[in-house]
């Protein structure tokens, strides 16, 4: 029960929270809205992305509460893409020769934006790429920006850390697995030209269906290999398999370093099902809550993110996808402020010129729109205790390995030993 | 010719000049976006129902003949550069061949028999396609289409008519079959196989021909895609909403004739396409099963079957 | 290290084979002894899943939870059978494409049901076995797959016997004969049927529970199964309950040595493959007889 007189508080402070953004935002309601059109996939497979939408908004109303854009408020138009590319072109014809938005951000993942690519190339416009791949290898459109930190030439170099890492412990003999997922053989294809770019002999190197549940004969192949680094590429259902399978049967003592491109280790759900078998996994992420990486801004932003994610049973901790979209939304703000209009050549030549401070770190652009720095984390699981989520917004607990300016530890290993601890 | 055959014909020609009227008249690309989506389930319901509707043998993997089609064309585009009109030939072989392979099963299995197996058939294509690396294997591929010819106005206007010429011809060419020696045939088959041939039909060449060409069609809904959406993937190619949406679309319109298949299509598709940018897509999905359900419950012949079911009763 | 490869991939195979016959059990009685292609079978199994979930999350045993929900699911699988026997009623016999028609669109009901009650994420079970093996020589079997795969042989053993000696069960198979024969004898064909598919949808129940003790779940997970499923009754033959255990050997082990020895990206291809094959060369199984 609230007291009445903490009520009255709740309700002060509320009223005095409500009351600032409303200051500015009155003039702004008589303003024409600039619109912002994305797609986001709420269902289908790719629905573990939909706390995107909680990015965006976040940013929008952030935007709106201080003053807007142009001295207009910032409107978001979204329809959901069902996670299927046959929706997209559709989708996007709507959002530009409909809705006529503004500026456009693209759907997750290079599938799905692969279908947007050639359609803004077309029409010359402004996109901000969100989590492809080498989204922009093939089109090379000039108007696209990433808001991801995968790197220039990210097809091959976005996995190098643990390459690096696999390096540095002295690993000649590299095993690669993958599911047959877009992701993950792009993943797979790009660690394969590292290891021969390492002269690391790959002696392992296959692919497995969606969905697998019994990796036993896969892993036993690998360690009958004796490979001393193996660099998984997996998707989130085969990813707990694996691992279960990993307690099973094993991999063999010769493996120095395991993981690298295990998509679903970034999700409270599951990690928080594995729990104490992450331990010793290095693995990609694109925030952990290290001391190099954190900062008020985004202490603030996820802070705000989790009683939302209860309330709308989203991923609980929000590392992976939210951040980022509301980085989207600094990128544009800060072309649309930095250029002064909303006309989408001179965005994209302000862009290019000029770095733009987000919640997760300052990007510059390249070209292609990618950032200059890749800035991909390799982390490794240590002391992870029980199933409780709670563990992973503490430090220490996924310990950043790579890129070495945000280092926080090294590796541990071989694997077996890193494991135990 | 007969005077309903004057009366499609001309019907049939004033859909494909509307089609170019619209083509410059409209100048929002989005109908044609949404109106490709639409027109790609006519052609698939219609040739769907070919081998389903009048001849009663179920194919439960319309994806694989439509995925094959996406790929061949694909294949063909990325290899040799071929133009448009050769892909559509080619995808349309290549659905023939797998059609034939099809109905020679029918000779061993019938009934859910056959259903099954073709559930297998996209299974085995998808796997194959994985495995190819040349086609992207589970990455997909990403192709730049050639330019569009200039009275086009613009590439989805392009393959938007392309593939309306597509399902006018296809509507055609089932209406035809319906009205011909083969539909009769394909009807007695449907009734009771063993009688059609006691009867003395010749059942196999028949099953053969509708096979053939059910599968041609399905692949030849695929054969532009790759124009229209620039990236292809194994999801989409042989996608399960897909099959399920061209078995749904003849059931819900009606399964006899000709012209179920296409008001099948026109309803449904359009209402999913108005309903992906309004309701959640749960809902969309529910839609359809319920829709399935009250129909076999309510109206098992479709919609055109209860408009005749009214029509007798108000007549009565 | 060949040996243990192949001596582990066929140890594993016959422990997937025989969580396939578990899975496609219902199948075998409904589609198999009664002729009624219930596609909707593997909806039920990831249905059967999502209770076990919910019971693991209140501390339960997924199996036993199975087993506590056995009643619910037989009256849901009874009434199940009723409104399919009531829309067809009035038309006699279902024609195929009808009857697949309405389990397809049941199945699209159920999977949404369950989407806009859980979601669209993954669903798992917390069992203390799972992680652990049983490590016999150069043999290691995990128990997560050893425990369900020792379920399904006393499923199919119970069902099996339950056909062949006592009265219902007799009647069971001789409504996929002779309804009239069954009339004549005083027993009720429509109540049989119900029964079996009571039967059948407890089968799903616990296949569930294996199922999710296995890996994760997700509302669409039994569209994955729907073939495997098929493959195994059709491969074992009309009819043939105890055949059916035998046919999922066949398979499990067949994708296994292709996942140990090919490549795995192949593996989901085999049991189509089978299925095909068996189609095309001998369409009434290994133990069905000739229809």
């Amino acid at each position: 029960m609230i007291s009445r007189r903490r009520f009255s508080k709740i309700a002060a402070g509320t009223g005095l929270a409500l009351a600032a953004p409303a200051l500015s935002t009155s003039s702004l309601a008589q303003a024409q809205p600039i619109k912002i059109g994305t797609s986001i996939s709420l269902t289908g497979p790719l629905s573990g992305t939909k706390n995107a939408l909680t990015g965006y908004q976040l940013w929008r109303d952030d935007v709106n509460a201080a003053g807007g854009l142009l001295g207009r408020p910032v409107e978001l138009v979204t329809y959901d893409d069902q996670s299927s590319p046959a929706q997209i072109p559709a989708i996007y014809s709507k959002l530009v020769d409909v809705d006529r938005v503004d500026l456009l951000i693209s759907p997750y993942g290079a599938v799905l934006s692969a279908p947007v690519m050639p359609f803004v190339k077309q029409r010359d416009l402004f996109l901000v790429g969100m989590f492809a791949l080498a989204g922009n290898d093939t089109v090379r459109h000039d108007k696209y920006f990433h808001a991801c930190p995968w790197g220039p030439n990210s097809q091959v170099n976005w996995a190098r850390g643990f390459f690096d890492l696999a390096r540095a412990a002295g690993c000649t003999k590299v095993a690669i697995m993958s599911a047959d997922i877009e992701f993950a053989k792009i993943s797979a294809a790009g660690g394969k030209a590292i290891s021969e770019e390492y002269r690391m002999s790959v002696v392992y190197d296959q692919s497995y269906p969606p969905n697998q549940t019994d990796f036993s004969a896969i892993l036993r192949n690998i360690r009958a290999a004796q490979p001393e680094a193996v660099f998984v590429c997996s998707y989130p259902p085969d990813s707990t398999a694996l691992i279960r399978g990993l307690s099973e049967v094993g991999i063999g003592d010769s493996v120095k370093i395991f993981g690298g491109s295990m998509i679903g280790l970034q999700y409270a759900s599951l990690l928080a099902n594995i729990g104490p078998a992450l331990n010793g996994i290095v693995n990609l992420h694109l925030y952990v809550p290290e001391p190099t990486m954190r900062n008020p801004a985004i202490d603030g932003f996820l802070a705000r993110y989790e009683p939302l994610a209860r309330a709308q049973q989203l991923d609980a901790l929000g590392h992976y996808v939210p951040p980022f979209c509301y980085a989207a939304g600094q990128i544009i703000e800060a072309g649309v402020k930095g250029a002064n209009t909303l006309n989408h050549a001179q965005i994209s030549r302000y862009l290019h010129a000029n770095p733009v401070q987000t919640i997760v770190g300052r990007a510059t652009f390249n070209e292609l729109g990618d950032w200059t720095e890749k800035r991909v984390l390799m982390v490794q699981f240590r002391g992870i205790r029980g199933r409780d989520v709670e563990q992973f917004r503490q430090p220490g607990r996924q310990v950043i390995l790579d890129p070495p300016p945000l280092r926080t530890g090294e590796l541990v290993a071989p694997f077996g030993a890193a494991r135990s601890g | 010719m007969k005077r309903q055959d004057v009366a499609f014909a001309a019907g049939a020609i004033v859909v494909l000049l509307m089609g170019f009227g619209a083509v410059h008249a409209v100048a929002n690309p989005y109908f044609f976006f949404a109106g490709y989506v639409i027109v790609q389930y006519v052609v698939l319901a219609t040739a769907w129902n070919i081998l389903g509707g009048y001849a009663g043998y179920i194919n439960f993997g319309p994806a694989a003949l439509y995925g094959a089609g996406v790929y061949t064309s694909a294949l063909l585009l990325k290899a040799f550069g071929a133009p448009l009109v050769v892909n559509i030939v080619a995808a349309g072989l290549v659905g023939m061949v797998l059609g034939l392979m099809m109905g020679y099963l029918t000779l061993r299995v019938q009934g859910v028999y056959f259903a099954i197996a073709t559930i297998a058939l996209v299974i085995m294509l998808e796997t194959v396609v994985h495995n190819i690396e040349y086609l992207g294997g589970a990455r997909g591929l990403a192709l730049i289409a050639p330019e569009p010819p200039a009275w086009a106005v613009g590439r989805t206007q392009f393959v938007f008519l392309v593939l309306l010429a597509i399902a006018v011809m296809s509507v055609a060419l089932a209406r035809w079959i319906e009205r011909s020696w083969i539909g009769r045939g394909l009807r007695a088959l449907r009734a009771s196989e063993e009688a059609a041939e006691c009867a003395g039909v010749a059942t196999l060449r028949l099953k053969l021909a509708a096979c053939a060409v059910s599968g041609a069609l399905l692949a030849v809904a695929g054969a532009p895609y790759i124009y229209y959406a620039s990236y292809i993937d194994p999801g989409s190619a042989f996608s399960l909403t897909l099959g399920l949406n061209t078995i749904a679309m003849p059931l819900i319109g009606g399964t006899r004739s000709w012209a179920g298949p296409v008001i099948g299509a026109l309803l449904l598709a359009s209402v999913q396409q108005a309903a992906t940018v309004t309701i959640s897509s749960e809902l969309n999905v529910l839609m359809v099963g319920l829709a399935l359900i009250v129909f076999i419950a309510a109206a098992p012949d479709g919609l055109i079957g209860l408009a005749e079911r009214l029509r007798r009763k108000m007549h009565a | 290290m060949f040996l243990e490869i192949l001596i582990n991939a066929v140890a594993t195979g016959l422990l997937l084979g025989s969580i396939y016959a578990a899975l496609a059990l219902g199948l075998a009685v409904t589609f198999g002894i009664l002729h009624i292609p219930n596609i909707a079978h593997p909806v039920f199994v990831v249905l059967g899943a999502y209770l076990a979930v919910v019971a693991n999350e209140r501390g339960w045993d997924p199996i036993l939870a199975a087993l506590a929900g056995a009643l619910p699911f037989y009256l849901l699988g009874a009434l199940f059978y009723e409104f399919y026997a009531r829309v067809f009623e009035r038309r006699g016999e279902a024609d195929t494409m009808q009857a697949l028609t309405l389990f397809f669109g049941v199945s699209l009901v159920v999977e949404t049901a369950l989407v806009l009650k859980f979601g669209t994420n993954q669903q798992t079970v917390d069992v203390d076995y799972v992680g652990q093996s049983l490590r016999i020589g150069l043999l290691v079997m995990p128990y997560r797959l050893l425990v369900p795969a020792l379920v399904a042989p006393v499923m199919i053993l119970t069902l099996w016997a339950y056909l062949k000696f006592t009265y219902a069960g007799i009647a069971i198979r001789a409504a996929a004969h002779d309804v009239r024969a069954l009339q004549v004898s005083g027993v009720d064909p429509h109540w049989i049927k119900r029964h079996a598919f009571g039967i059948a949808s407890v089968t799903a129940l616990v296949a569930g529970a294996i199922l999710v003790i296995i890996g994760p779940v997700d509302p669409f997970s039994g569209r994955l199964q729907i073939g495997r499923a098929f493959a195994v009754v059709i491969l074992a033959g009309m009819g043939a309950v105890p055949g059916t255990i035998l046919a999922a050997f066949i398979i499990g082990v067949a994708e296994s040595l292709v996942s140990a020895f090919l490549n795995p990206s192949w593996s989901p291809g085999v049991a189509f493959l089978i299925l095909l094959a068996t189609l095309a060369l001998k369409p009434q199984g290994l133990f069905g007889a000739s229809r």
